[in-house]
């Protein structure tokens, strides 16, 4: 222990037992704090004060000395808590570093690339809900026939839902040479994905492919949420649910095949549950709710509707999302 | 929001009894009491909803796994009382073609509000 600290306390003491003023508690909390930054145990302060009161009442009674001996004894182990809570604050540093580090690999492992389409406009938005996300939107495209998207929601939450998520993408690329149809595309990441995973985790996915010849949009479903259809020369909603089991429960599934042909101004929105389950304080959002509100800003580009649905569901949320937020509109435009 | 999980036996039925939200907070509790029967064997559960508000994925989670679990041991597992947000929420995952999914009875009452 520097003797100077000692001194230093010694005389704080000296004066606040004289006067009691409010300046020398003030600069009493300032030496705790250099205590603590110092890592001196509570132990050791009760020693530091024991001592100082030795020189400052030498005739205080030998009972007063045998209490402050049986306080040091009482407080070792509020200091071996202490340290104990200092490792797990350093080592919790350690684990957020790896995270953040976990979190930028998962980015660039992840990387997706919006296809460039003529009479195809896509926008899309992911947002976290913690740092590494459960939802995963890719995208296959030639860029001259088809272009397909997989929005995919990995249960649970956080690393393991990450990794989880690496495989789909491995699934997916595998088959980016042949020209897969949504159902083949399920079938498979299925049987990779059933293969592998733990028995609590699974994925659902949505898995949508525009054909340039026809406009044709085919599409198949994992126990997703049914994407939106808005068409615009009708200006009403169409849901597109397709019968299909979640990722990874059992191997044999029957993926349903649905397709529709998309119109100049029609667009369709894929969604997770994030979007869908969306909780305000008077309990779950209505589709309704959803369904007018797209249509809204049914004019916009596609970027702007996914933009603009987020900012509309995170204000009514508080800003505070409960799940992965993601949304992928396809949108038909002929001056695009 | 806190969650009960009663268990009360039926003859050879394991029936529970959840009250609640299964979300992730509360699912870690469901999973505990389903994993404490001890032998899975032809063994038959039910598991009673109609008291429940919420599941989320987390929860879905859970009957999944329980669900491949009871399979495996020839088991049988069967939701009764599913509100129909809950009965939605099975029939979008397809979880409805595996497991048997009784609705409320006589109600259409939506649990979510």
């Amino acid at each position: 222990m520097p003797k100077n600290v000692e001194k230093q306390y010694r005389e704080l003491v000296d004066r606040y037992i004289k006067s009691q003023s409010e300046m020398d508690l003030y600069a009493g909390q300032e030496i705790s704090r250099e205590f603590i930054e110092k890592e001196i145990s509570p132990e050791e302060v009760i020693g530091i004060h024991k001592s100082a009161l030795m020189e400052l009442l030498p005739d205080a009674s030998d009972e007063v000395w045998h209490s402050f001996d049986f306080l040091i004894e009482m407080m070792i182990h509020y200091g071996l808590a202490l340290q104990e809570n200092q490792s797990l604050v350093r080592k919790q540093e350690e684990i957020q570093m790896e995270i953040n580090i976990a979190a930028k690999v998962q980015d660039t492992l992840l990387k997706t690339e919006v296809p460039n389409f003529e009479g195809l406009d896509i926008g899309y938005l992911s947002v976290p809900a913690m740092e590494m996300s459960g939802d995963y939107i890719y995208f296959l495209s030639d860029n001259k026939k088809y272009a397909s998207v997989g929005v995919a929601d990995v249960i649970g939450k956080g690393i393991p839902a990450a990794l989880c998520m690496s495989m789909i993408k491995y699934a997916m690329d595998s088959m980016q040479k042949e020209d897969s149809s949504p159902q083949v595309v399920l079938d498979v990441v299925n049987r990779i994905v059933e293969e592998r995973v733990d028995d609590s985790m699974f994925i659902s996915m949505f898995y949508g492919k525009y054909e340039a010849e026809g406009s044709v949009f085919s599409y198949a479903s994992a126990g997703h949420e049914p994407a939106l259809l808005y068409k615009a020369s009708t200006e009403t909603f169409e849901e597109l649910d397709a019968d299909g089991l979640l990722l990874g429960v059992q191997a044999n599934v029957d993926y349903k095949e649905h397709s529709v042909v998309l119109e100049h101004g029609d667009f369709i929105a894929m969604m997770t549950d994030g979007v869908t389950e969306t909780r305000t304080e008077d309990g779950f959002i209505d589709e309704e709710i959803i369904k007018t509100f797209l249509e809204s800003v049914k004019d916009e580009s596609a970027q702007s509707i996914a933009d603009a649905v987020y900012r509309n569901f995170s204000e009514m949320q508080n800003y505070q999302l409960r799940d992965d937020f993601t949304i992928v509109i396809f949108k038909k435009d002929e001056n695009v | 929001m806190k969650l009960q999980v009663e268990l009360l036996e039926k003859e050879n039925v394991h029936c529970f009894k959840v009250k609640g939200e299964i979300d992730a907070f509360t699912a870690p509790l469901l999973k505990e009491r389903l994993a404490s029967i001890q032998n899975l064997n032809d063994l038959q559960v039910e598991l009673d909803l109609s008291e429940v508000e919420y599941i989320d994925s987390t929860g879905l989670g859970v009957f999944v796994g329980f669900f491949k679990k009871l399979k495996d041991n020839n088991g049988y597992m069967k939701i009764t009382g599913a509100s129909n947000r809950i009965k939605r929420l099975f029939e979008i995952t397809g979880l409805d073609q595996i497991i048997d999914v009784e609705a409320m009875e006589g109600g259409n009452r939506d649990a979510a509000i």
